[in-house]
């Protein structure tokens, strides 16, 4: 049962993905009516779903989506901006209320009443008929273009016959699949539902059931009518609701007896009105046929399966487990290589071939894993035009997203963490960065403020750019705030590019007064913090009365670093290549020494630290003559810069990173651990911790065994 | 030990690992052991307890490897081929103990364990759960959380 409500759950992320991402089409015009039409199946879907869970929140509220939905795709409902703006309310609404059900909660009713409320108003001036209607719609659809004037004359009489007041007699022809019965669906619970409805005569047709002896009898031959004189306020999309969990598998036609010559001005349901009453047997195992043939109002649900089979489900713990094999194969080859390497020169030839051969194997196995955790950012940014519009709304600014490149393939750690970092950005675009529409008119601009989400693959790494169109930043009113709250001296000469970095300064925010969107007390330091922990970068340009934009830059992958391959102390350090700024050379650079043995690099007339990586680490307590040392430039977060002497630099390379935590505990200085084509583990440097080491700056820490501390006294 | 508790009056059986540390014999659950391995080189980890040898490899996943005799205080193992390593799962975490040899798995009888004597140190009170006596031997009963490193802190 948990397994079943996982999958619904998931399904449901993906419809509402495929929902959120027809809405943005919708909204920017496209009237292709496939759009609508795959709206409505994920919808539909949903409904479906949540029926076989009982979840009755989400039903109500899917039934009502659907209708309007069903009215658009119908082409009764023009999709202008108010309905897709409530489309959207919708979609928003609809994901929440997944939301909840998945934490097996349910939202306060008033939540969702009023867009329930205008749903209902929506679809409920043309209610009558929206329903009878259900059956052509997705059936032939050519039918229903705009353009196409038949059929819509054809439409009074039909809504006449249906009115609700007025129940007439059906007749319903049903054959059962052989689906049907594979599914564990019965006729017999059909036809109880069916009961409630109204009073029913039921009359199975036999004519076509075969002798014993004429196999098979896996085809079922069964089939039934059905003379129901439904009860008041029934109408026939309450009876085809009863049908509902069996479209596809079913053979169904409805036919109404006051209302015979209607139908026939109808085409597309003529066409049908032929094919299931024939019900030979021969139709039934060819489930293609039934599709086409069903009259179901939504059987083009049923098509989804189809589209669907081209992905599998798998648990992400398989992939991990994988992409850790896969991990250990590429370290196996590389010991095999060396050890080979030891071996005669002569010995090899052919051995050597093999080798070159199975190392591309295996590199281009560790590649194509690595793209099974890969997605696409166009979840993420779907997500991201709710957070455009909600904050709109309550900035009071008109505000639109435009999305580019949400082709583009992150990892899906990557994708799930740059929520909230984005989600903050976007507010703070919105709620800072354009300005009221009356500004915006006098600037001579759209009305509407536009947000551009773009996301590109550059140089191996993900570069994610959120601009928008607004004033820009206002760097006199930055400067000014940065001043008053102490963060630069007034007398401080600061260029563009400082001041805008001002606002990544913790405990930075510029809106005058604390508005109920971005001052939430946190600044846009916190989306750098958490952009830094993810391995990225965070620049922000800004052009007065443009607009600004902020761009962060990330690895493909969170599983892979890059870093620069040392050797201190015997031991194999790796220095992520992020924050290296330069290496130099023994000898290269100008060193003085300070008094206690702490010594300083003097580059470009800047003094900077040189921390002996070997010392603070433990490894070497002996001092050790700088000059057969390579120093490497280091840059933490807040652009503070040291120099780690290290004995040797050895090579750039990709490591694997292995996080030391969870079978240790986190260590300071070393952010993570890999494992070297030896099999030897090597420890991941961690900067910005190095820099903050005890023995330099005021130790705030108690210093360490074996620290910076033997050093100086040594 | 108070996984497996049968609620009989009869006697718990439970395995255990013999291994020697220093010619002396010790043992912890076989249920805490994932597997045995041969010594391999691990990498020395900075600002760490001098009983934690350093980070081995095993087949991709990193873990920490424990010199028990310095851990027991039996002064530090010059770690060598003859030496060999306990992958033991604690919890959630997979810890390798580095011992002398490992000598034999045995079934016990969990009522037979005698608390350590009362003369015995803090450190031994605090590592050994108790004895057992097999074939004339004693054989101490790790308590294998207590031989980690505690936390974040420091013990060295």
């Amino acid at each position: 049962m948990n397994d079943l409500n996982e999958m619904f759950f998931q399904e449901c992320d993906d419809l509402l993905e495929g929902l959120s991402s027809g809405l943005n089409e919708l909204e920017n015009g496209s009237n292709d009516e496939e759009i609508v039409n795959s709206m409505f199946r994920a919808v539909h879907s949903i409904k479906g779903g949540a029926g076989a869970f009982g979840l009755d929140q989400l039903i109500e509220f899917s039934h009502a989506f659907e209708n309007v939905l069903d009215d658009v795709r119908a082409v009764r409902l023009a999709a202008d901006e108010n309905v897709v703006a409530l489309l959207f309310t919708a979609s928003d609404h609809l994901s929440d209320l997944v939301d909840a059900a998945r934490n097996e909660d349910q939202l306060p009713p008033e939540q969702g009443a009023s867009i329930l409320s205008d749903l209902k108003h929506m679809s409920g001036s043309l209610d009558d008929d929206s329903h009878a209607h259900d059956g052509r719609g997705e059936e032939d659809p050519p039918a229903f273009e705009p353009t196409t004037l038949t059929v819509d004359g054809g439409l009074p009489p039909l809504d006449d016959m249906l009115s609700p007041t007025a129940p007439t007699p059906l007749t319903i022809t049903f054959k059962a699949l052989p689906q049907l019965y594979t599914n564990g669906h019965d006729p017999t619970l059909l036809f109880r539902s069916l009961q409630e409805l109204g009073s029913l005569t039921i009359n199975a047709d036999l004519s076509s059931i075969s002798l014993l002896r004429d196999a098979p009898w896996s085809a079922p031959t069964l089939s039934w009518t059905i003379d129901i004189l439904p009860d008041d306020s029934v109408d026939e999309a309450v009876i085809r609701e009863v049908f509902e969990f069996v479209e596809g598998l079913c053979e169904l036609e409805i036919q109404s007896h006051a209302s015979a010559p209607p139908i026939e001005t109808l085409p597309p349901l003529e066409e049908h009105t032929q094919v299931p009453q024939s019900g030979a047997p021969s139709l039934g195992p060819d489930p293609r046929e039934t599709k086409e043939t069903g009259v179901k109002p939504a059987s083009g649900s049923k098509k989804q399966p189809a589209a669907r089979s081209s992905t599998i489900r798998v648990d992400l713990q398989r992939v991990d487990q994988l992409i850790n094999l896969v991990g250990e194969l590429v370290i196996a080859e590389a010991m095999l290589r060396q050890s080979m390497d030891e071996m005669p020169h002569s010995a090899n030839g052919s051995v050597d071939e093999a080798m070159s051969q199975l190392k591309q194997l295996s590199g281009a196995i560790q590649e194509s894993v690595m793209a099974i955790r890969a997605q696409p950012v166009r979840g993420l940014f779907q997500r991201m035009s709710r957070i455009v519009r909600e904050t709109s709304k309550e900035a009071g600014k008109s505000a639109r997203l435009v999305t580019i490149g949400d082709a583009t393939e992150v990892d899906k750690t990557v994708t799930e963490r740059l929520v909230e970092p984005l989600t903050h950005m976007i507010r703070n675009a919105i709620d800072h960065g354009l300005e009221t529409p009356d500004q915006r008119l006098a600037a001579n601009k759209d009305k509407r403020g536009t947000v551009t989400l773009e996301a590109a693959h550059r140089s191996g790494r993900v570069v994610i750019t959120l601009s928008d169109d607004g004033g820009g930043i206002d760097r006199a009113k930055v400067r000014q705030i940065a001043e008053d709250k102490g963060l630069v001296r007034p007398d401080d000469d600061l260029a563009d590019a400082d001041i805008d970095n001002l606002l990544f300064r913790a405990g930075f925010s510029t809106a005058n007064e604390v508005s109920n969107l971005s001052g939430r007390g946190v600044g846009m330091d916190v989306v750098r913090n958490e952009i830094q922990s993810l391995g990225g970068r965070v620049s922000m340009q800004s052009e007065p009365g443009k607009g600004t934009s902020v761009t962060i830059s990330l690895p493909l992958t969170l599983a892979v670093l890059e870093g620069m391959v040392v050797r201190v102390a015997d031991q194999t350090l790796i220095v992520p290549t992020l924050s290296l700024r330069e290496m130099l050379q023994p000898g290269q650079a100008s060193v003085h020494t300070l008094c206690d043995g702490d010594r300083v690099l003097a580059l470009n007339d800047e003094l900077v630290p040189i921390i002996n990586l070997g010392a603070a680490l433990g490894y070497r307590t002996d001092p050790v003559c700088l000059g057969q040392q390579s120093l490497l430039l280091i840059e933490d977060d807040s652009g503070r810069r040291s120099a780690l002497a290290v004995d040797a630099i050895a090579e750039q390379r990709e490591v694997v990173i292995k996080g030391l935590e969870q079978s240790y505990q986190s260590i300071s200085g070393i952010a993570a651990a890999t494992i070297l084509g030896n099999g030897r583990i090597a420890l991941i440097i961690d900067t910005d911790q190095v820099i903050a080491l005890p023995g330099r700056m005021g130790a705030a820490e108690p210093p360490a065994p074996g620290a910076t501390g033997d050093v100086v006294n040594a | 030990m108070h996984d497996n508790e049968t609620d009989s009056n009869s006697t718990k059986r439970v395995e255990i690992v013999c291994f020697m540390v220093e010619e002396q014999d010790f043992c912890i659950e076989i249920s805490h052991v994932l597997e045995i391995r041969g010594w391999t080189s691990t990498t020395t980890l900075p600002h760490a307890p001098d009983f934690i040898l350093g980070m081995m490899n095993l087949r991709g996943t990193v873990l920490p490897v424990v010199d028990l005799s310095l851990r027991l205080g039996f002064g530090k193992t010059e770690p060598g081929k003859r030496h060999v390593i306990i992958i033991a799962q604690i919890d959630e975490k997979v810890v390798g103990f580095l011992v002398d040899a490992v000598s034999d798995i045995i079934t016990v009888d969990e009522a037979e364990m005698q608390a350590a004597p009362d003369v015995s140190s803090a450190r031994t009170q605090a590592f050994i759960r108790g004895v057992y006596s097999v074939n004339d031997a004693l054989v101490r009963a790790i308590d294998v959380r207590a031989v980690l490193p505690q936390g974040a802190r420091l013990e060295a």
